[in-house]
């Protein structure tokens, strides 16, 4: 297992640089740059333009930039947006918290709803509860989140007045737990509706499947207790293909958050991202990028290693 | 699977009736699956209208009207006006052939460059499968939404041609991982060696014998990519990087949509409404397809998102 884990972790090395050349590569032919503010100013000469790119460094040819980068990269020197002038790794470092927040509470609420409803579907296959919820998860996900986003919003801040229309506090207010809630609510609401949705069917199609197998017959005919029955020999096998989902859905719930972001005003990493593409701030960029890519690796080595360790039939070689 | 080419002895080559009769099995299968015939009907409906909008609609989608601003929903305007006095329920149909459009055309794409990746990986095998899936890894890897975003910014929006090549590129590898699976297990049955004995060629061998056995997950893949592309193309229109106003998309009507919830708060519904009507009847086709075309297949977790 040891080896297995330090062999993915291995390989996951050249992935990620293959994925920050690329990411790099892109971000160099696409226009814009530290000196698109000058573009068409009279007084900017073709030997200030050789002056700031030689100092910006991007006089070089791009895979000589791309090395120069990763060097600074590896040494924790990011780079400095071209837009706040701040370095890249503060400015990251500002917003990643907010948004793992966000992703933490709608980890929990979806992990704590998820698993006793998909669990009591499956035990109550084809009753009206089941019929419900299959339907209720079916149309969750097919909700396109922004358009899940603005129903809530339109709905419960706008119509019933509930909860506030975005932020992530009440404005020139101090830090209030209770008024940090009312905030949660419609973005954690919006991105864990659709989650729900994706784990609970998978949850009640692995426990069906599990309650069919012989030793669900076993269990009972030694006397063991419905819930016994239930919760440690349908439920622990069942859940095994669910963390591997869970796990998975990690990065997929990050760049949904963006969307998230964006529609309820957190200042997170996405809305930093989408500030960042609509000024060209490439450093801003590389780095968000680089940071979700890894996390996506490393969801799925994370994914695979928990795997084999909740399964023990499964044997990597 | 016998009794059936029996029962026309003499008829037809042995092959081509069960051919036919695989197929009209699946048909059926299909057409028992209600919520599938369900979704073909209203997906159906809201392709034929947004085909015919010129003809359902008198209105314009692009002309405005200001003195028609946030008429709510009425009998003329059966889903109110927007911002600009453009009757919505017109721009709704004139956006389904945009949205529709991407999602078909998208999937076109992916489809083909997955199938000829997976294609290549799985019947050649050897160093060029192991270059290709570390390729197909490493795309898989990318956040697909920040590259959309990046591309949009790129080009300052995006047209239709634009978003389908882009979001076809980005989203192929699924159907690469299918198609490589199914040849690298196909490519050692029998039949595929007897036709190798006969002297038949890669490509036929490819093209006649492994490819059309292998036809069943790239529909379903297919089917659940075409909901996958409406979605990131109405995300992607609704941040306003994707196909830009005045053509109407189901995703750029919703683009003003935050600040003009308090004057015409419709506005914010039935677009949406339209994109979710029609995910939900493809996603419900999906599944209707797979049980039909793959009844073995029982669970059906996964689904296509962006």
């Amino acid at each position: 297992m040891g080896r297995y884990v330090a062999r993915r972790l291995i390989q996951a090395v050249p992935l990620l640089l293959a994925i920050s050349a690329v990411s790099f590569a892109i971000l160099k032919v696409t226009p814009g740059g530290p000196l698109a503010a000058y573009e068409g100013n009279p007084d900017f000469t073709d030997d200030d333009r050789k002056r700031l790119e030689a100092a910006f460094g991007i006089d070089q040819p791009i895979p000589l930039q791309y090395v120069a980068w990763l060097q600074r990269f590896l040494t924790g020197d990011w780079g400095t947006s071209f837009a706040s002038h701040l370095p890249v790794l503060d400015l990251i470092l500002e917003r990643l918290p907010n948004t793992v927040y966000l992703m933490a509470t709608v980890f929990v609420v979806v992990l704590l709803l998820s698993i006793p409803i998909g669990v009591l579907a499956a035990l109550k296959q084809y009753s009206w509860f089941d019929h419900v919820i299959t339907g209720a998860t079916f149309a969750f996900l097919s909700t396109p989140t922004f358009w899940l986003g603005l129903l809530l919003i339109v709905v419960f801040g706008l119509q019933l007045r509930l909860f506030p229309l975005g932020g992530m506090q009440t404005l020139g207010s101090e830090f209030d737990p209770v008024d940090r809630m009312r905030h949660l609510v419609l973005p954690v609401a919006t991105l864990a509706l659709v989650q729900i949705g994706s784990n609970v069917r998978y949850l009640r199609a692995s426990m069906l499947e599990t309650i069919g197998h012989d030793f669900m017959r076993t269990a009972r005919a030694k006397g063991l207790a419905e819930r016994v029955v239930v919760l440690r020999h349908a439920f622990k096998n069942a859940a095994i293909p669910l963390v591997t989902v869970v796990a998975l859905d990690l990065p997929e719930l990050f760049v949904g958050a963006l969307v998230t972001e964006q529609i309820f005003g957190w200042p997170g990493m996405g809305r930093l991202f989408l500030d960042a593409a609509f000024r060209f701030d490439y450093p801003v960029l590389m780095g968000i990028l680089t940071v979700s890519s890894a996390l996506i690796v490393l969801s799925n080595l994370f994914a695979d290693v928990l795997y084999g360790y909740l399964d023990p039939r499964i044997r990597y070689s | 699977m016998a009794g059936q080419s029996i029962a026309v002895p003499g008829v037809a080559p042995a092959a081509e009736v069960r051919q036919r009769s695989q197929w009209r099995m699946a048909f059926e299968r299909f057409r028992a699956h209600r919520p599938a015939v369900a979704g073909v009907v209203v997906l159906g409906t809201i392709a034929l209208l947004s085909i015919a909008a010129g003809v359902v609609s008198p209105y314009d989608p692009e002309k405005t009207a200001l003195l028609l601003r946030y008429e709510p929903p009425s009998l003329e305007h059966p889903f109110g006006t927007d911002g600009l006095g453009r009757d919505l329920a017109t721009r709704i149909l004139y956006g389904g052939r945009v949205s529709l459009a991407v999602g078909l055309l998208a999937v076109t794409v992916a489809i083909s460059v997955g199938t000829l990746v997976g294609t290549i990986a799985g019947f050649y095998g050897r160093w060029i499968d192991g270059i290709l899936m570390r390729f197909v890894d490493m795309m898989f890897s990318f956040p697909r939404l920040f590259l959309l975003i990046l591309f949009g910014v790129f080009f300052k929006g995006m047209t239709l041609p634009v978003i389908v090549t882009v979001l076809g590129l980005l989203s192929w590898m699924t159907t690469a991982r299918l198609v490589r699976a199914s040849f690298l297990s196909l490519k050692e049955r029998e039949f595929v060696t007897a036709a190798r004995s006969v002297g038949a060629r890669d490509g036929r061998i490819i093209l006649r014998h492994i490819l059309p056995n292998s036809i069943a997950p790239i529909i379903v893949a297919a089917t659940l990519g075409v909901a996958g592309a409406i979605i990131a193309e109405s995300t992607l229109s609704f941040l306003g990087l994707g196909i830009q106003p005045p053509t109407p998309s189901w995703g750029n009507m919703l683009r003003d949509a935050p600040n003009e919830m308090e004057k015409g708060p419709w506005l914010a519904i039935f677009p949406g409404l339209f994109i979710f009507l029609a995910v939900v009847s493809i996603n419900f086709i999906g599944d209707g397809l797979r049980d039909a075309l793959d009844p073995r297949q029982v669970i059906s977790g996964g689904r296509a998102r962006k």
